[in-house]
C-alpha cells in the first residue's frame, strides 16, 4: 500500500504537468495565430457585413416579388407572443364565392417590446413570419419602433387548392389533444 | 572572462560627481534622491500601464478576440485613458469602515512593490541599491504587500473583502516558503545573496542551464509559487470575481483602486524580473562556457535588452498561465503547496547542496 501511494504521488505530478501542458498548447496556438480571430470589427466592416441566417434581428412578414404574403390573419402569433408585441387587426371582405373572408388589415409589431424569443415564427401555421437580419434599430423616436409588417397594397398569396389539403388538417386534429 | 559590457555605474558616478561639484553635499544628496524617485515613479507608471495593456491584448489573442483597439493605434492609449478616468473618479468612503486603515492600505501595497523594484538590476550597474542580501531583501519587502491586502480587507467592513483578504493571507504566507526555497537553490549555487554577484556568476551560462535538472525544478517551482504570491490566476482566489466580486479591493474606488491594480501588475513585473535575474542571468547575455566567438556575438545586444527580453518573456508566461488554467479551490491551493511544492522543494534543496558539495554542476 505505501508503495502504491508513492507511485500515485509521482504519477499525479506527471499527469498534472501533462494535462497542464496540453492546455497551454491550445491557448498558445491561438496566441500565435491571430488570423483565427472571430471578432467582427463592426462599424468598419458595415458595408460588407454578412449576418448569419439564424440571426434574430427583427420579425418580418415575408413578402414575395408580387408583394404577396402568406398571412391570413388567424392571430396565433398574437396569442403566442408572451409580452404582447404583436397586434393583429383583421378585416373581412367578400370572396369570389360571395362569402365573407378574413384578411389581414394590419400586422402591428412592437419592436420595442420584442424579446426575440421566436414563438411567433415557430407557431405561425402558414409560415408567414420569419426573422430578418436587420439589427440597426436605434431611433430617436419611440413611435418608430412600432411597425406595420404587411406592406401597403400587399395581398395574401392564395394556395392553389390541392387534393392533398385534408391530410395536414387530419394530423393537426390528432396532435391537438396532445397539446 | 574578458568581455566588454557597458557599466552604467560610470554614468551614475559622473552625474554624482557633477552634482557634488556644483551643489553642497546635502543638496547633491537630496537632488539624487529626487532624480531616482522621479525616474522610478515614471518607470513604475509606464510599465504598470503597459502591462495592463499587454495583459488585455494577450488575453484577447488567446481568446480569439482583438482586444483594445480604439484609443490610438492598436489601442495603445487605452490604459492611459483608463487611468485618467480613474483619477477623476470619486473616492467613496465606506460607512463604518476603519477610515485610517482603509486609506493606508493601498499605500502599503504600493510601497511594497516600490521597495522591491529598487533592488532590481536593470543593466550592469543600473540599480538603485545593491544590497549584499538582495534576494533576502526582495523576499522580505515583497511580503509587506500581503499586510496591505489584509488591512484593506479588514478595514473595508465588507464580507467579500474580508474573505478575499483572508484567502490571500493564507495563500501568500504558504507560497512565500516555496518562493524562498526556490530562490535559495540559486543562492546555494552562486554562494551569494547579492543580486549583482548572482548575475556575475552567470557570465559563463545561466543557472537554469548550469544547474541542470535541480535548477529547472527550482525555476518551475518559483514560477508557480510566485504566480500564487502575486495573486494572479489560476491562484486569484483573493479576488475571484465570480464568488467575491473583487475580493479585498471591492470597496475601493478611483485612484486607490488604481493603486491596488497597478501594484498587482508591478508585482508581476518584479517577480518576472527576479526570476530572470536569478535563473536566466538578468542582464547577462547568453554565454556558453568558453565559446569566445559566440559569447562575443551575444555581447553586441545591449544588456538592458537582454534583461527586458527575459522579463517580458516571463511576464508572457505568467499571463499565459492565467488565461489557460482554471482557478483553484482554496483546499486545492493549500494541497498543492504543502503536499507537492514544499516537499519537492526541500528535496531539491538537499540535492542542490549535495551537487554543490561534490561540484557536480557546470562551473
Amino acid at each position: 500500500m505505501p508503495m502504491n501511494s508513492v507511485v500515485k504521488y509521482f504519477s499525479d505530478i506527471f499527469k498534472a504537468i501533462k494535462s497542464l501542458w496540453k492546455g497551454l498548447m491550445v491557448t498558445g496556438y491561438y496566441f500565435v495565430h491571430p488570423r483565427q480571430i472571430v471578432t467582427q470589427q463592426y462599424p468598419e466592416n458595415r458595408k460588407n457585413l454578412q449576418m448569419f441566417d439564424r440571426f434574430k434581428g427583427e420579425v418580418i412578414l415575408v413578402h414575395d416579388e408580387n408583394n404577396q404574403h402568406k398571412c391570413n390573419g388567424c392571430g396565433i402569433c398574437q396569442l403566442n407572443c408572451p409580452n404582447g408585441s404583436i397586434e393583429i387587426i383583421t378585416d373581412s371582405v367578400p370572396n369570389e364565392d360571395g362569402k365573407s373572408e378574413r384578411i389581414i388589415d394590419k400586422h402591428i409589431y412592437h419592436l420595442s417590446m420584442c424579446t426575440f424569443c421566436g414563438l411567433c415564427v415557430k407557431s405561425c401555421p402558414s409560415n408567414a413570419l420569419a426573422f430578418g437580419q436587420e439589427f440597426e434599430h436605434a431611433v430617436f423616436d419611440r413611435q418608430k419602433l412600432t411597425k406595420v409588417l404587411n406592406k401597403p397594397g400587399s395581398k395574401i398569396k392564395k394556395e392553389p387548392k390541392e387534393p392533398k389539403a385534408p391530410k395536414p388538417a387530419e394530423t393537426e386534429v390528432k396532435s391537438n389533444p396532445a397539446n | 572572462m574578458a568581455f566588454n559590457i557597458y557599466d552604467f555605474s560610470t554614468t551614475t558616478k559622473a552625474v554624482d560627481e557633477w552634482l557634488k561639484a556644483t551643489l553642497s553635499p546635502t543638496w547633491a544628496f537630496v537632488t539624487e534622491l529626487v532624480i531616482v524617485g522621479l525616474v522610478f515613479l515614471i518607470v513604475y507608471a509606464i510599465v504598470g500601464l503597459y502591462l495592463v495593456y499587454a495583459e488585455r491584448k494577450v488575453c484577447a489573442f488567446i481568446q480569439n478576440r482583438v482586444g483594445p483597439n480604439r484609443v490610438g493605434k492598436w489601442g495603445l492609449f487605452q490604459t492611459i485613458a483608463d487611468l485618467i478616468k480613474l483619477l477623476m473618479k470619486e473616492l467613496v468612503t465606506i460607512k463604518r469602515a476603519d477610515k485610517l486603515l482603509f486609506n493606508v492600505a493601498p499605500f502599503i501595497v504600493i510601497i511594497a512593490s516600490f521597495m522591491a523594484i529598487a533592488a532590481i538590476p536593470f543593466a550592469k550597474g543600473l540599480h538603485a541599491v545593491d544590497f549584499n542580501i538582495g534576494v533576502f531583501y526582495m523576499m522580505a519587502v515583497s511580503s509587506i504587500g500581503v499586510v496591505g491586502i489584509l488591512i484593506a480587507g479588514w478595514s473595508s467592513n465588507s464580507k467579500y473583502s474580508l474573505i478575499g483578504a483572508m484567502r490571500s493571507g493564507a495563500q501568500v504566507v504558504s507560497y512565500e516558503l516555496s518562493v524562498g526555497l526556490a530562490l535559495l537553490s540559486v543562492v546555494i549555487f552562486s554562494g551569494s545573496m547579492q543580486l549583482s554577484t548572482i548575475i556575475e556568476s552567470q557570465a559563463n551560462g545561466w543557472w537554469i542551464f548550469k544547474g541542470h535538472l535541480p535548477a529547472i525544478v527550482a525555476f518551475v517551482i518559483f514560477l508557480i509559487a510566485s504566480t500564487a504570491e502575486i495573486n494572479r490566476g489560476p491562484f486569484d482566489l483573493a479576488e475571484a470575481e465570480s464568488e467575491l466580486t473583487a475580493g479585498f479591493h471591492t470597496e475601493y474606488s478611483g485612484i486607490k483602486f488604481a493603486f491596488f491594480f497597478l501594484s498587482e501588475f508591478m508585482n508581476m513585473f518584479i517577480v518576472a524580473s527576479l526570476a530572470a535575474t536569478v535563473f536566466l542571468g538578468g542582464w547577462m547575455p547568453l554565454h556558453i562556457g568558453n565559446l569566445e566567438a559566440f559569447n562575443r556575438v551575444m555581447d553586441f545586444i545591449p544588456p538592458i535588452f537582454w534583461y527586458l527580453g527575459k522579463t517580458v518573456f516571463l511576464i508572457y508566461v505568467i499571463m499565459w498561465f492565467k488565461w489557460t488554467f482554471p482557478r483553484l479551490r482554496i483546499d486545492q491551493l493549500l494541497t498543492l503547496e504543502w503536499k507537492y511544492l514544499l516537499p519537492i522543494n526541500l528535496v531539491n534543496i538537499l540535492l542542490i547542496a549535495f551537487l554543490v558539495l561534490m561540484g557536480w554542476y557546470f562551473k
